[in-house]
């Protein structure tokens, strides 16, 4: 759904999304990087299982919850891409330490 | 990209002023701290500094898309590391006690305490709310968050891209995409007529300046050949798995990326988690908190600037930023009373000047009550919790009489968003159902940790906690 300007942002980063291997422009998000690699959802929602993908990209609406690199509930719009890293869909309610 | 890993030892814990944000509020306000001569921490949870207008522009800097929009953030992004400043990058504020001026840092797995003799909230905004049917659909995203994704990684949707709603950054995000390639449909929601706003809000010849760019924006997307429907009501993101179409009264746009946006107002989660008195905003039509013309608040040691304290856009952040930072300088005994009243002259003007245009662009662009108050029952409101507009409108009429009420019915503020997104939509369909005034209604009262914190980063912060002590 996103496609990436190689032309004027050539630095990349490779990350795995859902365990594929992706060259996501240096400076991504773990969200953008999801938005990149053409993911249906990040994840479903509790009561009606709807799909979601991220809404905000900015830390506000918490739709962006992901799995990155083994830890859960982060919010994928805030942590910067960085080489290797593994972003995974989340399975479950997400839960927030309170 | 300079990201430099900071380790927590070398990190002073105690500073004369800590500034949350690192937008052109928090940079303005650290560089005129520095000339007073005090010192100065700011964190901010982005990589890199610039906020959102500037976000990312170090990196966006060379973009033909952006060049031309972030060059005056260079130049403040230059001043700002030029300083002996300590900034923190990717480092969130999770907690802060303003009695006792200590702020909780959480930085990638890491937790850490510093404190501050005054602290100021230079935090910025947040989009509004635009909770229309189907608003939850994934390829449907805020504006800002394209724009987000355009600045940081150079990105933009493909297919189909339909831009619908208002506002002067709907206009700058769509000449953005054009100069990266993407030719938009606009989908506008604007009802009130420019002419009799103008003359009636005024500010046109003081804000002429800011005019002139907003009129620039719109002719070149329009000469660039931007298809633009003007007036568009009752709109709904339609499709199955995914939006494959906006439907409005009288018309519909297949897309395969939708973009709203209704205008921003500034982000009070920190603000009202930490109790400091806030106004209802009647023009802007959001909450505030209540400020001196320094932005000192109702708490001895905190101070706001920027558009987290009134909608003013950068130019305005960067004065007000100016202002507070002067103050922090009186109150800590740096500069006398004269020397900041001196100084603060030329930011004072500099902020009226700003703020100028900004009558006439509130009234112009007013979200309309559907997008306020989402009148179709099934509407989403509470994205975290599947909220319908229907079930608050229900828990009002059978007692929730506000936010803080209605969780207790239906859980609409207790996900992980903790009312960010939906607090002002919530308030809104309260206030209507009740017919009172949405001031009356009240507002979410938000608590620490402001952002999930991870279990590994908690214990952390036990460490961190033993350590000191
Ligand atoms: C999505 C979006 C896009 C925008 N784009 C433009 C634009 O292109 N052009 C324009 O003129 N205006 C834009 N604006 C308007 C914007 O408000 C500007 O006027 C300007 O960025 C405001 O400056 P500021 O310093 O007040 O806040 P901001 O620039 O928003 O800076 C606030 C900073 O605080 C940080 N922060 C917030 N909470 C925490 C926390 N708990 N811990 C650590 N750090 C934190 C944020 O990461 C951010 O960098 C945009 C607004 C939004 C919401
Ligand atoms: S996309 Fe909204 S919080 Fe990440």
């Amino acid at each position: 759904m996103f496609r990436t300007r190689p032309d004027h942002r050539p630095e990349t980063v490779q990350v795995f999304v859902e365990g594929r291997a992706l060259m996501v422009p240096e400076g991504s998000s773990a969200a953008a990087a999801i938005l990149i690699s053409g993911l249906s959802s990040i994840r479903e929602t509790a009561v009606s299982g709807s799909p979601r993908l991220p809404w905000c990209m900015m830390g506000v609406c918490f739709d962006c919850l992901a799995e990155i690199d083994g830890v859960a509930n982060r919010q994928a719009c805030m942590v910067q891409v960085a080489v290797g890293m593994r972003i995974a869909r989340q399975h479950g309610a997400r839960e927030v330490p309170r | 990209m300079s990201l430099v890993p900071v380790q927590a030892a070398e990190v002073p814990r105690k500073f004369d002023l800590a500034i949350i944000g690192a937008g052109p509020a928090g940079m303005a306000a650290a560089i005129t701290a520095r000339e007073c001569g005090l010192s100065v921490l700011v964190v901010d949870e982005n990589a890199a500094p610039g906020g959102q207008v500037f976000r990312a522009a170090e990196l966006a800097g060379a973009d033909p898309a952006l060049a031309h929009d972030m060059a005056p953030g260079l130049e403040l992004i230059a001043r700002f590391r030029a300083l002996d400043i300590t900034y923190r990058p990717g480092a969130t504020l999770w907690m802060l006690d303003p009695d006792t001026g200590t702020l909780s840092l959480a930085r990638q797995g890491e937790t850490m305490e510093v404190t501050a003799d005054r602290i100021l909230l230079a935090t910025g905004a947040q989009e509004r709310p635009v909770p229309i049917p189907g608003w939850t659909l994934p390829g449907v995203m805020s504006a800002g968050a394209a724009q987000i994704a355009l600045k940081t990684a150079g990105m933009v949707p493909s297919g189909k891209v339909v831009l619908a709603g208002q506002g002067p950054l709907m206009w700058l995000l769509a000449n953005q995409l054009i100069r990266a390639g993407v030719m938009p449909v606009l989908v506008e929601t604007r009802t009130q007529p420019i002419l009799r706003t103008a003359l009636e809000a005024g500010g046109i010849f003081s804000g002429f300046g800011q005019l002139a760019k907003g009129i620039g924006l719109i002719l070149k997307a329009r000469q660039a050949g931007m298809r633009v429907i003007s007036g568009a009501r009752h709109l709904r993101a339609e499709g199955s798995a995914r939006v494959q179409a906006l439907r409005f009264e009288g018309g519909v746009e297949p897309c395969d990326t939708l973009l709203l946006h209704e205008g921003v107002m500034p982000s009070t989660h920190i603000s009202m988690a930490i109790g400091l008195e806030h106004v209802w905003d009647a023009r802007q039509l959001c909450w505030r908190p209540k400020l001196d013309v320094f932005g000192a608040s109702s708490h001895a040691r905190i101070a706001v600037a920027g558009d987290g304290a009134v909608i003013g856009g950068w130019e305005a952040a960067v004065a007000a930023g100016q202002l507070a930072a002067l103050d922090a300088g009186l109150r800590l005994g740096r500069i006398s009373r004269a020397d900041r009243d001196f100084r603060a002259e030329a930011s004072a003007d500099a902020l009226l000047q700003a703020r100028a245009l900004r009558p006439f662009l509130d009234a112009l662009y007013a979200p309309s009550q559907e997008v306020l108050a989402p009148p179709e029952e099934s509407t989403i409101i509470c994205r975290c919790e599947e909220v319908t507009a229907g079930s608050l409108r229900w828990a009002a009429a059978i007692g929730a009489t506000g936010p803080n009420q209605a969780k207790a019915y239906l859980r609409c503020g207790m996900g992980p968003c903790q009312g960010r997104l939906c607090g002002s939509t919530v308030a809104a369909v309260i206030a209507e159902t009740r017919n009172v005034p949405v001031e009356e209604v009240g507002h979410f009262r938000p608590r620490a940790p402001y952002k999930p914190i991870t279990v590994q980063e908690l214990a952390g912060a036990q460490l961190g906690a033993d350590r000191l002590s």
